[in-house]
């Protein structure tokens, strides 16, 4: 049975399909031959397919449905139409004024400078003797390791309002304030706390996809480069490293946006409290949390969480058109 | 012991290599190996911070000015740890059993399901191909943490809440492992499997006995990614899991911590439970780093 499979798998498509401008019928019998000479691939991706359905595929819609609806977790949701939309956009005073402002803000230095910062970083640890490299990418790698609740215990202590807390004991030494601040729940500094320690943590998996990217190009590039006038090392990073790179630089920007726009934990695990102070840290996934899984209003927060998905969706597309593979590539 | 061994063996071998290439180094690069020092120091701190407040003693803690090394090495945290939960009827012991189960069990899930999945998608012509293929790519871009409501409704609806299926086949979805795994199968010369096939393989074979065995750096990669996902994942407890017996650990964690922001008290034992979670994922990547800077090499989106 698998052997039939296996002697069709690398014929080339052209060859296999029989000359026929025949019936639809034809057509689709032809197809559902094809479908079966290839049931052994279709059993193995079965299993991960069955998974993927139903946490991901079947979640979005679900999603998407919900959020024409008003549902609050005990009766039948009923249809709302683009009532939770109209609401976002124009009547939820938080959503508008703190996590909109809040969550640009965030994104745009975390997203934006931690992708930068990655790709310096690999850069200069690509520069090094082959055995520091992997010291020095495991101490810029580890942080992203402590992900979720232990990153959080980390820097609570280190945050800690009294004078026991080492920021504050630091300031308090070189004498730059006079008395201990609460710092993770002073809305003047949350955001910014907030900022630093998620680019701190952001060194995951795309930091190792852009390190590989650039250990890989192939090292005669840059000697070619060098006799077509290539002087400067930024050049170099320019015209050769970058456009050699760019599939990994994508991968990376990816994750880079993921990451960003699904963060929002953190805020509240920082500060304890929720809804954060003054909703100085309020992002995208805690005003998701807070209709939610507080207030049960499930239509509305899942219209929140649609509007999230496309706009990771749209900025991930935007980045395609930027680095993704060219028509004439 | 073994890992240990095999850690100091690898320490002691990079060690006389680095005397050699500091000899080789020109001023640049002594230059940029300070500036590294100086950002990985900083990338560091708070986590040898972490080290070293798990093993304070409680006076210690309280210590003004804070100090970064502990001076008196003590287990009382971890003990602590352990006594925390002793007056209510679960023992932190539970959780930990529970995040080992469910960790060795999405670990071995994800590669099986990954490896399946993978093969195919690099190298059957079948047709949908491309539309799997695009449809897992583009949902590496959603965050599964916002479909957290849906997400529950479906878990709810099969049944599995208060399973351990409730946290496995969540953590399985995992796009990204596939993706990198068929990406790296890719690489795999058509030419050894037609070869193997002549030779009369079946595609179980191939995928076993061929595949697999030159792509294990991928394999390894996304283990270390399941491996990581699982073990620090608290968000299926707090969707999935009514039942306090069914928790893990990175939950327990974080209900522990939730009150700890701004003071000191109980900071020792949480930096042990975070230690705690923290050793494991360090430890499995130190052992394949190597794999994994390989593996994504072939990350890119082409």
């Amino acid at each position: 049975m698998s052997n039939e499979a296996t002697r069709v798998v690398r014929q080339p498509a052209a060859a296999r399909s029989p000359k026929l401008k025949g019936s639809l019928g034809r057509m689709l019998q032809d197809k559902m031959r094809e479908i079966w000479r290839f049931r052994l691939s279709y059993l193995f991706i079965a299993p991960f397919l069955v998974v993927f359905s139903l946490f991901i595929i079947i979640p979005v819609f679900t999603g998407v449905a919900l959020s024409f609806t008003y549902f609050n977790s005990i009766e039948f949701p009923k249809w709302a139409g683009w009532m939770n939309y109209q609401n976002l956009f124009s009547q939820d005073v938080i959503f508008l004024q703190h996590v909109i402002p809040n969550s640009f803000k965030f994104a745009l230095f975390v997203g934006p400078i931690g992708y930068v910062l990655a790709f310096v970083l690999a850069w200069l640890i690509a520069q090094l003797p082959g055995t520091l490299r992997v010291w020095y990418a495991l101490a810029m790698y580890a942080p992203s390791l402590t992900g979720g609740i232990a990153m959080v215990v980390v820097w609570q202590v280190m945050f800690t309002g009294d004078r026991t807390g080492y920021i504050n004991s630091f300031l308090l030494k070189w004498g730059l304030i006079d008395q201990p601040m609460l710092l993770t729940i002073d809305k003047d500094y949350l955001l910014g706390i907030m900022i630093v320690v998620s680019i701190w943590s952001s060194m995951g998996l795309g930091f190792l996809a852009i390190l590989a990217g650039i250990l890989n190009v192939d090292r005669t590039l840059y000697e070619a480069g060098r006799i077509d006038g290539i002087s400067s090392r930024l050049q170099e990073i320019w015209y050769i490293t970058i456009p050699m790179m760019k599939p990994q630089m994508l991968f990376a920007a990816v994750m880079a946006i993921v990451g960003t726009l699904k963060s929002g934990g953190i805020g509240t695990q920082l500060s304890g409290m929720n809804p954060t102070p003054d909703y100085s840290g309020q992002l995208f996934m805690n005003h998701i949390e807070d209709f939610g899984f507080t207030r049960l209003e499930l239509g509305y927060a899942s219209a929140i969480s649609i509007v999230l998905l496309i706009l990771t969706i749209l900025l991930s597309r935007f980045l395609w058109m930027l680095l993704g593979p060219k028509e004439d590539e | 012991m073994a890992v240990l061994n095999k850690m100091r063996q690898s320490m002691a071998r990079s060690w006389s290599l680095y005397r050699s290439d500091f000899r080789s180094m020109d001023k640049t690069q002594i230059f940029l190996l300070l500036l590294l020092t100086l950002l990985a120091v900083f990338m560091l701190l708070p986590l040898v911070f972490i080290f070293n407040h798990a093993f304070k003693p409680l006076h210690e803690l309280f210590l003004f000015p804070p100090t970064f090394f502990v001076r008196q090495p003590t287990l009382q945290n971890f003990t602590d740890l352990l006594q925390a939960t002793q007056d209510t009827f679960l023992p932190v012991t539970r959780f930990i059993f529970n995040s080992i189960v469910v960790t060795l069990l999405s670990t071995v899930g994800m590669v099986i399901l990954g490896a399946l999945c993978a093969y195919p998608l690099a190298k059957h012509p079948f047709p949908g191909r491309k539309i799997v293929f695009g449809v897992i790519l583009l949902s590496i871009m959603i965050s599964v943490e916002t479909m957290g409501i849906p997400r529950y409704i479906v878990v709810k609806s099969l049944g599995i809440m208060n399973t351990y299926w409730g946290h496995v086949l969540p953590i399985l979805a995992l796009p990204v492992g596939v993706f990198l795994l068929k990406q790296f199968m890719d690489q795999v010369p058509d030419e050894l499997l037609e070869a193997a096939k002549l030779d009369g393989a079946t595609e179980w074979q191939l995928l076993v006995r061929i595949i697999l065995p030159i792509v294990t750096p991928a394999m390894a990669t996304i283990t270390i990614l399941s491996f990581q996902t699982a073990w620090s994942n608290s968000e299926t407890s707090a969707l999935f899991m009514q039942d306090d017996a069914m928790k893990t650990l990175p939950f327990y964690v974080e209900s522990l911590t939730s009150n700890l922001a701004n003071t000191v008290a109980r900071q020792g034992v949480a930096a042990a439970a975070s230690l705690i979670i923290f050793m494991p994922n360090l430890i499995i990547f130190l052992l394949s780093q190597r794999k994994v800077i390989q593996t994504m090499a072939h990350s890119g989106i082409k």
